[in-house]
């Protein structure tokens, strides 16, 4: 019973993870950069969250707030790309590696600026109530990470092997010259990739929100998302979710089995080792290097 | 405007190219010596600081910006060099000794690690170093009878030749200890970049490909690169935490390795002279600011990460060659006056192709 309710507690952890990990994985996908601020959308899509539903602040309805929340992160996703990152158009990613840390840290003194350097709690209606089936308990914010994050990657898998847009993003990662050739407006199909990760980055914060104190540090759990993308294999999106379970899953039981000290090296320790021998994860994409 | 005739292969690596160019450093060796004389014991410990961080900070620029491979983990090797530098003074070797000796174990085990990371690129070096600054800090929780834990250490007293280095009671002679130890790496760096290994470096960097193909080898030249890279951060770091007084696990933090890398590309990402200018950016911006608050009485917390992220962003964006890229181009074009353009300076854009076949 012990080892399923760490499971279970690990599962739903592992869903943020996997989300969070989604956004970098759509990025990956689409512009083949990577996102080192998507820890800190995720904290900013939250703050925005709690900006508008605590009673301290403007106290809307929760349901009413979540698509205002998703607009504004998605909005803000977009603008992202269109005043910044699409200059970095054509230049390296090593250049956009580090553009995105700074980012981070802008994000991170922005919020600490609105909502202060204390730890706040989303008045979410999903933080209420557990529910017991045969001795494991789970919170209601648990199951509803878990049931949402399934559908996110579901929808999200399938716009990308179905959908029109979703087809141009993946030519546009694949051969920028060739999917302009193709008519593929690439700068704009990066911005609504850019716009998608905001959204997906808001989902994420929402949960976490719901699930536990957010303050403005939040964003570094970007680190341990970093290790479901690569263990999930950059630029798989069931991937990413698999990743995000593992960690998830591992943690808990690291803690409970593991001498204290070592627990918490466990999910760095499963990414470095996934690097060296896998290094394009368990799910890999890449076969050969071309020059 | 200055023409080099070149009439002899040792023309195109001598350390410096004309008579000018070493009387001006001559003059600047010559300012920094005098230094104490001119100015305060505050501002003193503020140049030492600075000359400390360049001393990290070129070490991450012989790995980024000579070889490409860039790191967010150098913070763990700075805390390897203070950590052994701290343990060999306590085993009783004297502190130049334990100094040296430092760096030198700081960069084998920096080569021994970078054996694994040879295969990764780009964005996936970035995560596994990143990975090890965040372990970094849990290894030395981990390894108390060494490290001290969380209580860390206090800096021994230390001696060089007869003379003790104090902060406080001499400021004067913590600054010559920093400067020497900045001139040294400063002119290994530089020789460096004569030789052989250091042409190999810059072939990686540009396309390790074609490094092969003109028969360099590349695993080895990047290990040469991640062992010296990670020897010049353990000299930097042994002397952070000496100059801090101080230090346990949350000194040299994951964060500490990502202000390295922004202090290089500010200061220009490739030059010897970026690391510190740089240096100076990332030492005298958090003065500048707390002025800046005193004057308009406000606080805001954080702000010094804040206005860093932003110095970077628009650094990236408009000027990607850093402040010493900036001060090139100026130069050039009172050089050429009036016949500089701007496409001189152009960078090349390449479009992307992906390394996945889904």
């Amino acid at each position: 019973m012990d080892v399923l309710q760490l499971l279970l507690s690990g599962l739903a952890n592992g869903c943020v993870y996997g989300l969070v990990a989604l956004g970098f994985v759509l990025i990956y996908k689409a512009t083949e950069a990577v996102n080192f601020a998507q820890g800190d959308f995720m904290m900013l899509g939250a703050f925005i969250m709690v900006g508008l539903v605590n009673p301290q602040f403007m106290g809307l309805n929760f349901w009413l707030a979540v698509p205002i929340a998703l607009i504004l992160m998605a909005t803000l996703g977009y603008l992202l790309d269109l005043l910044v990152l699409r200059h970095m158009f054509g230049q390296s990613q090593t250049a956009v590696v580090i553009l995105t840390i700074a980012l981070g840290f802008v994000i991170r003194f922005i919020a600490g600026v609105i909502w202060g350097h204390e730890p706040q709690n989303l008045h979410s209606p999903l933080a209420l109530g557990d529910v017991r089936f045969g001795g494991v308990v789970l919170s209601m914010a648990d199951i509803a990470v878990i049931v949402v994050t399934v559908i996110m990657t579901m929808l999200l898998w399938q716009f990308f092997q179905r959908t029109k847009l979703g087809l141009a993003m993946q030519a546009a990662s694949q051969n920028q010259m060739a999917a302009y050739y193709m008519g593929i407006p690439v700068k704009r199909v990066q911005g609504a990739v850019w716009a998608l990760a905001g959204v997906v980055a808001c989902v994420a914060g929402i949960l976490y929100a719901s699930k536990g104190t957010l303050d403005i540090s939040s964003g570094f759990i970007g680190i341990k998302a970093f290790a479901a993308a690569v263990i999930g294999g950059f630029g798989s999106l069931p991937g990413a979710l698999m990743g995000g379970l593992i960690v998830g899953i591992i943690e808990p039981f690291a803690a409970r089995y593991l001498p204290a000290g070592y627990s918490q090296i466990a999910p760095y320790a499963l990414l470095i080792i996934v690097l060296v021998f896998r290094p394009h994860g368990l799910f890999a994409q890449v076969r050969v290097k071309k020059v | 405007m200055r023409f080099h005739f070149k009439t002899s292969y040792d023309h195109d690596i001598r350390l410096f190219p004309d008579w000018y160019k070493f009387s001006l450093y001559a003059v600047l060796l010559l300012i920094l010596l005098a230094l104490p004389w001119i100015i305060d014991s505050f501002y003193l410990g503020e140049v030492t600081n600075v000359l400390i961080w360049s001393v990290a900070g070129l070490g991450l620029m012989l790995l980024t910006g000579q070889t490409g491979q860039v790191s967010l983990g150098h913070s763990a090797f700075m805390a390897l060099g203070a950590y052994t530098c701290v343990n060999f003074m306590e085993a009783g070797l004297p502190f130049l000794a334990a100094f040296l000796l430092a760096g030198v174990v700081t960069g084998i085990i920096g080569a021994l690690v970078a054996i694994p990371a040879l295969k990764l690129h780009g964005v996936y070096l970035s995560i596994f170093t990143l990975a090890l600054a965040i372990l970094a800090d849990d290894f030395i929780v981990i390894l108390e009878p060494w490290t001290g834990g969380v209580n860390g250490y206090f800096a021994p007293e230390i001696w060089v030749f007869g003379i003790e280095i104090n902060r406080w009671a001499a400021p004067e002679t913590w600054y010559f200890l920093t400067l020497g130890t900045a001139l040294f790496v400063t002119l290994i760096y530089r020789n460096l970049l004569r030789s052989p290994l250091g042409r190999a470096f810059a072939a990686v960097r540009d396309s390790e490909i074609s490094a092969q193909a003109m028969g360099v080898d590349v695993a080895r030249t990047k290990t040469m690169a991640f062992g010296l890279s990670c020897a010049f951060a353990g000299l930097g770091g042994a002397l952070m935490g000496l100059f801090a007084g101080a230090f346990n696990n949350e000194t040299f933090n994951f964060l500490i390795s990502i202000q390295l890398l922004m202090m290089i590309i500010i200061g220009g990402l490739g030059f010897i002279h970026g690391a510190f200018l740089g240096a100076i950016v990332i030492a005298f911006l958090p003065q500048f600011l707390s002025i800046a608050t005193d004057v308009l009485h406000i606080t805001v917390p954080g702000l010094e990460t804040g206005v860093f992220g932003m110095i970077l962003i628009a650094f990236i964006l408009f000027e990607p060659m850093g402040l010493y890229g900036r001060w090139l181009k100026m130069r050039t074009w009172l050089e050429l006056f009036p016949f500089a353009r701007r496409d001189m300076f152009r960078r090349q854009k390449s479009y992307l192709k992906t390394e996945r076949l889904r």
